[in-house]
């Protein structure tokens, strides 16, 4: 069974008068464990793909499924309950939380959110900071770290609930090329280690040459699914 | 919750001026409402304690109607003997009055054989009346501290205006209640310090005098004056003589018995009720001050935090948590106003205790105001300020917990 199932999704942005299109009759699958980008240029609908795929929006049209559960169905509390469970987000500008250290920031999908006891938060935290290289840095402010330093703490944010999906808007957009691929690493570690799959929308051929499975939208349409580089058939 | 607390604070250590500012606020705002409500206190006390104690008593006891025409002082409303006894078998079983006085109040005319003018006439026990009204003693400015029969304390309007002395012999002229005329020659005792409102023209003499001059031959009281033990039970104990003076009534079935507070004796009373009100007012505008703060600065810390509460969000965080972290913060902005607030009131409290703020009312002067900090104001005004701070935030927390945050994110 596929992690996530899209059929005939369309999304619909209405602002007075205006109407955008902007995912027209989009139909595809991923399978769990996956490694793959969403591409195409700006304004292609790669973004409200992946915030309709990370319950953030629900399509207009369409039926979505995502680890088995309906997500247009979802209320407020339950798409937040299941982007708790489920899901893991990294962010173009990383997002930390500027008064949270770097551990603290870590730790908060499994304090606020999952309520787990202070032993089991401790371990899950130190490991998967070690993992990224950031162990060292754990009692730093997001201000007092770098870029690519925030988007590893990012990383294991996205992953300390132990999501079975990992969402990443533009990951590397405000990265260097050697701290991008260095992230990218990390991140397809972190898949082949727990299993974990990723999805990327991006423009940035340093993340298309390494993905498994691209999509290609164009003005809001599909046109294309190709196994990438990194991909384990190739 | 502790976790959401070290959030919410070190947000507010993020942004340092705006707290240092809204906390300052609140705290002036706390500040200048306990000074108010300690200073307006005192000097109710002070006024409140003068009157009562100088003059007044705690409660009084007429004769039904004799307060209606208390102008011309009626000896024919006085209480008579049978009533007086009543009165005390009464006031006997009630162990919260600590002592009572009997007056016969009468005006007359006072003559230094050369000039004459009018005045009010108090006939006392002495000991009884300094029990009741334990200030009357230090009233007395010259001469001695006592009332003895054949003397008389005057007013020092009166010594001053006919320019009597200690020792001078006087004459004291007053119609009874029969009509007829009687003088009494009397030696001043005592020169007293003069009271605001009628009080000012008032004289003590000993009742025995005061019943040969009206040559009554059974004691007749113009009026009782009482002290209690407990001046915050008043009302308690006010209601409890009245009960138990109630069934006494005259062969028409009337009430022979009028009973009233200080608060119905004395004008003091509504200005009292009118600072009261002014404080009413002044926490009222402590209140607009919490409220606006709080709000504005909270409304300013949600528009700068969208994308945070959309990150927050996305990662799963439930909306009454979010809430309860913007709820947090205000509630730890007015807390952190009102320990600041309290802490600058009780210094400047000390401070006005220690300068020793005087104060003049009516004819009295010197009065120290002696403002104190009452723990049932700070914990009043407290709670008021953190229900309020919580209060100003919940509209921009709700907003906060409500934001969409695929919005939230988008915001730049």
């Amino acid at each position: 069974m596929s992690l996530i199932s899209a059929v005939d999704i369309n999304k619909i942005y209405r602002s007075g008068d205006i109407e955008v299109h902007a995912l027209k009759s989009v139909d595809f699958e991923i399978e769990s464990g996956s490694f793959i980008s969403f591409i195409g240029p700006s304004g292609s609908g790669k973004t409200t793909l992946l915030n309709l795929i990370g319950c953030l929006d629900k399509p207009t049209s369409g039926k979505l499924e995502v680890a088995g559960i309906l997500t247009s169905d979802l209320s407020r509390r339950e798409a937040a309950f299941f982007r708790g469970e489920n899901l893991g987000f990294i962010f173009q500008d990383f997002n930390l939380i500027p008064v949270l250290t770097v551990y603290e920031n870590v730790e908060y999908p499994l304090l606020l959110v999952q309520n787990l006891p202070q032993k089991e938060r401790s371990d899950r935290v130190y490991s998967l900071l070690e993992k990224v290289g950031m162990k060292d840095q754990v009692d730093k402010y997001p201000d007092q770290i770098s870029g690519g330093q925030k988007q590893r703490v990012a990383v294991a944010r996205a992953l300390v609930s132990k999501p079975r999906l990992v969402l990443a808007d533009e990951p590397t957009a405000n990265l260097d090329s050697k701290t991008a691929f260095m992230v990218i690493d990390i991140m397809r570690q972190m898949r082949d280690d727990y299993g974990v799959t990723f999805i990327f929308s991006t423009h940035d051929p340093k993340i298309v040459g390494e993905v498994e499975t691209l999509f290609t939208l164009v003005d809001g349409v599909l046109v294309s699914t190709k196994k990438g580089k990194g991909g384990q058939n190739d | 919750m502790i976790k959401l607390f070290k959030i919410a604070l070190r947000n507010l250590i993020r942004f340092k001026r705006r707290t240092f500012l809204t906390t300052s606020l609140i705290a002036v705002g706390v500040l200048f409402v306990m000074v108010f409500i300690s200073a307006s206190s005192s000097f109710n006390n002070i006024i409140i304690g003068q009157i009562t104690d100088s003059m007044l008593g705690h409660i009084q006891v007429h004769k039904r109607g004799y307060m209606a025409s208390i102008d011309s002082l009626p000896l024919t409303l006085n209480l008579n003997e049978k009533g007086w006894k009543k009165f005390r078998s009464i006031a006997k079983e009630i162990p919260e009055i600590e002592s009572y006085s009997p007056r016969i109040k009468f005006g007359a005319m006072f003559s230094n054989f050369i000039d004459s003018t009018n005045i009010r006439i108090n006939g006392v026990y002495p000991d009884m009346e300094v029990a009741t009204i334990p200030l009357l003693l230090s009233r007395i400015k010259e001469g001695g501290k006592a009332i003895k029969k054949g003397e008389i304390l005057i007013p020092e309007l009166l010594a001053i205006g006919l320019k009597v002395k200690i020792g001078d012999s006087v004459v004291v002229i007053a119609t009874n209640r029969d009509g007829s005329v009687n003088g009494m020659q009397f030696q001043v005792g005592g020169i007293i310090e003069s009271v605001t409102g009628p009080g000012g023209r008032d004289g003590y003499i000993h009742i025995e005098d005061a019943k040969d001059i009206l040559r009554m031959e059974e004691l007749e009281v113009s009026e009782i004056a009482l002290r209690i033990n407990d001046f915050s039970k008043l009302d308690k104990i006010n209601n409890i003589l009245t009960e138990k003076l109630s069934g006494n009534k005259n062969k028409q079935g009337k009430q022979i018995f009028d009973i009233r507070t200080w608060e119905k004796l004395s004008p003091f009373y509504n200005i009292s009720k009118m600072i009261d009100i002014m404080t009413i007012f002044i926490k009222f505008m402590l209140i607009a001050i919490v409220l606006v703060s709080i709000m504005n600065v909270m409304i300013m810390a949600v528009y700068e935090r969208i994308r945070e509460i959309g990150t927050i969000a996305a990662i799963g965080t439930m909306p009454e948590k979010i809430l309860a972290l913007f709820l947090i913060e205000g509630f730890s902005l007015g807390v952190l106003g009102v320990i600041i607030g309290n802490i600058l009131a009780g210094m400047s409290i000390f401070l006005m205790n220690v300068i020793k703020i005087t104060f003049n009312f009516s004819r009295q002067t010197g009065y120290v105001l002696a403002p104190e900090l009452k723990m049932g104001d700070i914990i009043f005004v407290s709670i008021v300020v953190i229900v309020v701070s919580v209060f100003a935030t919940l509209q921009p927390a709700i907003k906060a917990a409500k934001m969409e945050p695929v919005e939230a994110l988008r915001h730049v």
